[in-house]
Formats: structure tokens, sequence, C-alpha cells
């Protein structure tokens, strides 16, 4: 659609612009304040230069967190994405069918992230748990306060419970949207059911799984709730991902000028993933005409 | 041919058994592993912390409403849910009052700066809320509004607002211009025209971001646990209490959260074919 330049638009956002800067600006320069002053209590500070980003960029602890990070959002992408891909696939198309399956695959994303902690903490455990229990039963010890292998599996676990509907759910969306003349078009060539997935649902695709990724992505990369409640970071610090990590710096042992220069470094890999969502965004829509 | 084929062949079918295919196999066994653990919570719900723990079944054996009568009629349970409705329906009342005109702009206009201040808004839905529990605390606290609903209200537009204009712009700019256009050659202020003619074509677009803007301040932890301590607690932050504390309820914490998840249930079947729109920001 081609817009009117008109800068008295400005007084519409005017409402979002006040709002979001009392809580994201206000916020952000108190931490950029921290994060270049150094204080030995009672509100008196003095400047400490680039000496906390030093500490925080050679730190092995924050080194530690941010692989662990990497490696978990690596190893929930590498399962979500191609689960969530094959059961859009395997989703009926419509009917009453595609309701239910639509309802029930949605019901793990709307629940409080809490209690998604919450279930699985109960699933794992060998007395009262299914997936615990079971495990056992087949003899196999297993403890995931203990064990960090086993921590891992279940936070990994949990999370492809969590959200691999959403990459369904996207996928599916971009199946949706591929008109009946491209399937009856590959049916006269006789195409392989691979061949159409390969040739012509996979580019289809192709924008929504980018946003899945991407969005997957994001929110991996500062989960928080659901590890604290399983595990709480540990056992020791195994899962302790970036934002666990943080908050433990930040409001468990106060130490606030590290905490503040690794919240900015953390910000501006997201601010970079962001740009990038951003982009593939616009360009999609350019794609589409709009 | 081919649509011979498709004519004749459910009806010739419509007698034998249904065929067992592979994608039905797939999709039963995922459905499954959704809704096993949600099963394992209800389960649990219905029995006593005694039977939880005396011996592992697969059903309550003998089921009981004691542990939702708990927190139905403790205080300290059940003022966690009204502390969280308060602030989350503040959050979205406020988030979509501001959002609405904002998009608006963004749909139709091209001012200084906008593309900027669009990324910038992403930025904000994107960023970590552990970046910011400790500023928030700080903030919130010195302005005197520490453990209110208006402070988590509040830290919670930090993504919701960003979430709404998103959304609604997705769905304000299917709306073609031309109607914007004969309501004002026909006379409407814009106040008007956008209470009257603009707001009921993208009802749905309003109800999707609403519910979204609900969710996602229903479901965060982090921001309104540092937020809150005792007065404005939400259920979320009770039930991680209870959880650390020794001499835990089992069966008491599983009520809390198959409660948590109802207001999710109750209208997902009317959002079923908006959740992928709003997750991706309205972009699908």
């Amino acid at each position: 659609m081609d817009k009117v330049q008109n800068n008295k638009a400005w007084f519409l956002v005017l409402p979002v612009l006040v709002l979001v800067a009392f809580s994201a600006v206000i916020p952000l320069m108190t931490v950029v304040n921290y994060s270049v002053q150094d204080t030995f209590g009672n509100n008196v500070f003095f400047w400490e230069g680039l000496g906390w980003f030093k500490e925080v960029l050679t730190s092995d602890r924050v080194h530690a967190a941010f692989g662990r990070q990497l490696a978990f959002s690596g190893i929930i992408l590498a399962i979500q994405i191609p689960l969530g891909i094959a059961i859009a696939v395997c989703m009926p198309k419509r009917g009453f069918w595609a309701s239910v399956c639509l309802v029930l695959m949605a019901l793990p994303l709307l629940i409080p992230w809490n209690v998604v902690g919450t279930i699985w903490q109960i699933m794992g455990r060998t007395d009262i748990g299914l997936v615990g229990y079971t495990l056992d039963q087949f003899g196999i010890t297993w403890n995931y306060a203990r064990n960090p292998v086993h921590a891992w599996i279940m936070v990994v676990l949990m999370d492809v419970w969590h959200w691999t509907s959403l990459v369904a759910l996207l996928a599916y969306a971009g199946l949706q949207s591929i008109p009946q003349a491209y399937y009856q078009a590959a049916k006269i060539d006789q195409a392989s059911r691979w061949k159409v997935f390969r040739y012509i649902e996979l580019p289809k695709m192709q924008g929504v799984l980018l946003i899945a990724i991407l969005l997957r992505f994001m929110d991996s990369f500062m989960i928080y709730t659901e590890p604290f409640v399983v595990t709480g970071g540990g056992p020791g610090s195994a899962t302790s991902f970036l934002s666990i990590d943080l908050v433990k710096m930040a409001l468990g042992q106060f130490d606030l000028g590290p905490a503040a220069a690794f919240s900015i470094m953390y910000f501006l890999v997201i601010l970079l993933v962001s740009w990038v969502f951003y982009t593939v965004m616009t360009n999609l829509d350019k794609a589409e005409g709009r | 041919m081919v649509a011979t084929s498709d004519t004749y062949t459910p009806a010739a079918r419509r007698f034998s058994l249904p065929k067992v295919r592979a994608r039905h196999v797939v999709m039963v066994a995922y459905l499954l592993f959704m809704l096993v653990p949600i099963y394992w919570l209800a389960k649990m719900s219905f029995q006593t912390n005694r039977e939880i723990l005396g011996g592992f079944t697969l059903w309550p054996q003998n089921p009981t409403l004691d542990n939702y009568r708990v927190i139905l009629t403790d205080r300290s349970w059940y003022i966690g849910y009204i502390n969280s409705i308060t602030y989350v329906v503040m959050n979205t009342v406020l988030s979509l009052a501001v959002a609405l005109p904002a998009a608006y702009a963004f749909s139709r206009y091209r001012f200084l700066g906008d593309k900027h201040l669009f990324f910038w808004l992403l930025t904000n839905r994107m960023a970590p809320p552990a970046v910011f529990a400790l500023p928030f605390f700080q903030l919130y606290s010195s302005v005197g509004l520490f453990d209110t609903h208006i402070a988590v209200a509040l830290a919670h537009t930090l993504f919701n607002v960003p979430l709404a204009v998103w959304i609604l712009e997705g769905f304000m700019r299917g709306v073609p211009k031309e109607i914007d256009e004969t309501a004002y050659i026909d006379g409407y202020s814009f106040p008007r025209f956008f209470i009257k003619i603009f707001m009921p074509l993208i009802a749905s677009g309003i109800g999707v971001a609403a519910f979204f803007c609900f969710m996602f301040s229903w479901v965060e932890l982090l921001l309104s646990r540092t937020l809150t301590a005792v007065n404005a607690q939400p259920i979320a932050s009770i039930m991680t209490r209870t959880v650390s504390a020794s001499g835990l309820d089992w069966g008491v914490l599983c009520a809390a959260g198959v409660l948590t998840i109802v207001p999710g249930a109750l209208v997902i079947y009317f959002v079923r074919n908006y959740i992928a729109k709003g997750f991706a920001l309205g972009r699908v």
C-alpha cells in the first residue's frame, strides 16, 4: 500500500513513544550508567570506564554461560524445526479434525511458563512422574537434579514439548497458502510425495520458516522461567543459561557493574538478531507486494 | 480425469475401514506427547498428597476436589489469581489503548523516523526480561510503585505494546485506504471515523491483539516476581515460592497449575486460526 507522507502522524505515535521510553529507555540508561561505574556502597559512584566490559569479556563464567546458551538454542532449533515441519505436513488440511489438532497443539503455548516448568519437574521425578518412573522401571538410574546430562535432556524435552507446536502452526499457515493448482500440476506430472514436498511445499514455506527460526532463536536465547523452575540452573551451573546467570549476578549477588556490562552485551546480540528479523519481515512484505 | 476419481473415491471408501496412514500415526503420537503431561498435571490435582506420594498410579484412585477447595478458600492462594488478573487486565487495556492509534499511523502514513521507530519497538519485544529486571526494580522502588499492580502492568508494556502495535498494524494494512478517504469526504472527524467505522472493521484484529497481550502478561514470571513482594504477588510467584519451601503439597500445586491453564483453554477455540499470526507479530 502506498502511504502518504504526513509528519502529523507523530501525534498518533506519541503515547506509545512516551510509554515505551518510560519502560525501556530509562531502565536501559540505568544499565549503561552502572556498566561504567563502580561503588563502595552508600550510593557513591566513581568512573570505572570500560573495566567491567573487559572483565565480563574475559570472564570464564560468562563464556561458559554463553556457550551453554548457544548449545541449547542450537539443539532445540535442530529438533523443533524439522519436527515442526513434519507435523505441519501430517496435519489434516481442513474440517473438524484440523480444528481439533489446532486447539490441542496450541494448548502448551498458552500455559504459564512456570507451570510448564512444574509439569516437567514432576514428569521427571522417579517417584511421581511418568517419564522418570518409566525410565526407572527400565533400570536407568534417572536423576535430573544430580546428573547434568539428565538435566539437559529434561530441559530440551520440555522446550520441545512447549514450543514445537509454534513451528508446526507457522509451517501449517505457510502450507495453507499454497494454491491447490500447484498440487494438481504436480499430480499431472506424477511427482512423488517427496518431490512435492521438496519443490513445492518447502520453497513456499521458506518465509514462515525463517520467521519460525528467528522467533525460536530469540525466545530460546532469553529463556529463564522454565529451566529456573525445573533445575534452578543446576546441577552446579550445568543449565544456567544467559538469563539465569544474569539474574543470579544482578539480583542474587548484586554485582551491579559486571551485571550491567553483561546486560549491554546481551542486548547487543539481541539487537543484531532483531535487525535480521526486521529485514526478513520487510522483505517478505515486499515480496507479497504489500 | 482427476476430477472424476476425486468424486468417486470417498463414496467407495465410505463403508470400508478407514485406512491407517503414516501421517495419522505421526499426528496421533504427537498429540499424545502434547496431552500426556497436561493429563498428568490434571490427574495429580485430583489426588491427595498422601495418595500421590503413596504409590505410582496412572489415574486417581479416589478422585477428590480437596486441592481445588484449598485454593479457592485459602486467601494466600486465591489472592494470587486476583492479583494476576488485575495487572494483566490493566496491562491489556493500556497496551491496546496506546497501540491502536500508533498502529494506524504506521499502517497509513510515512513520517520522519517511522521505520526506525518500528524497528525499535521490535527490539523491545525481543529484549530479554532478565536485562530489565534489576533496573525495573530500582525504577519502581524509587517512584514508590514497588509491589503494586501498576508496576507490573507498566513493566509488561515493555513487550506487550510493541506486540500489539505489530499485530494491529498487520491487520490494519489489510483494510483498503479508500474507506478512510470516503469517510473523510463524508465529513467524519478522525476520532469519530476511527471508533465508528475503523475499529469495527478490524474487530478481529483487536481481539487477537488483546488475547496475545493477555497471554504474554499472564505467562510471564521473572518481571512480575521481581516487582512484587506481598500485596501484588501473582499466582506464578506464589507457586514457585511453595516449590522452594519444605513440606510441599503436590496436589495443591497441580490444582493451582490447572487453574492457570483455564483462561487460555477457554478462548483457545476462538483464536485457533490466529495463533501463528499472533506469535509471528501479525506477519503470517
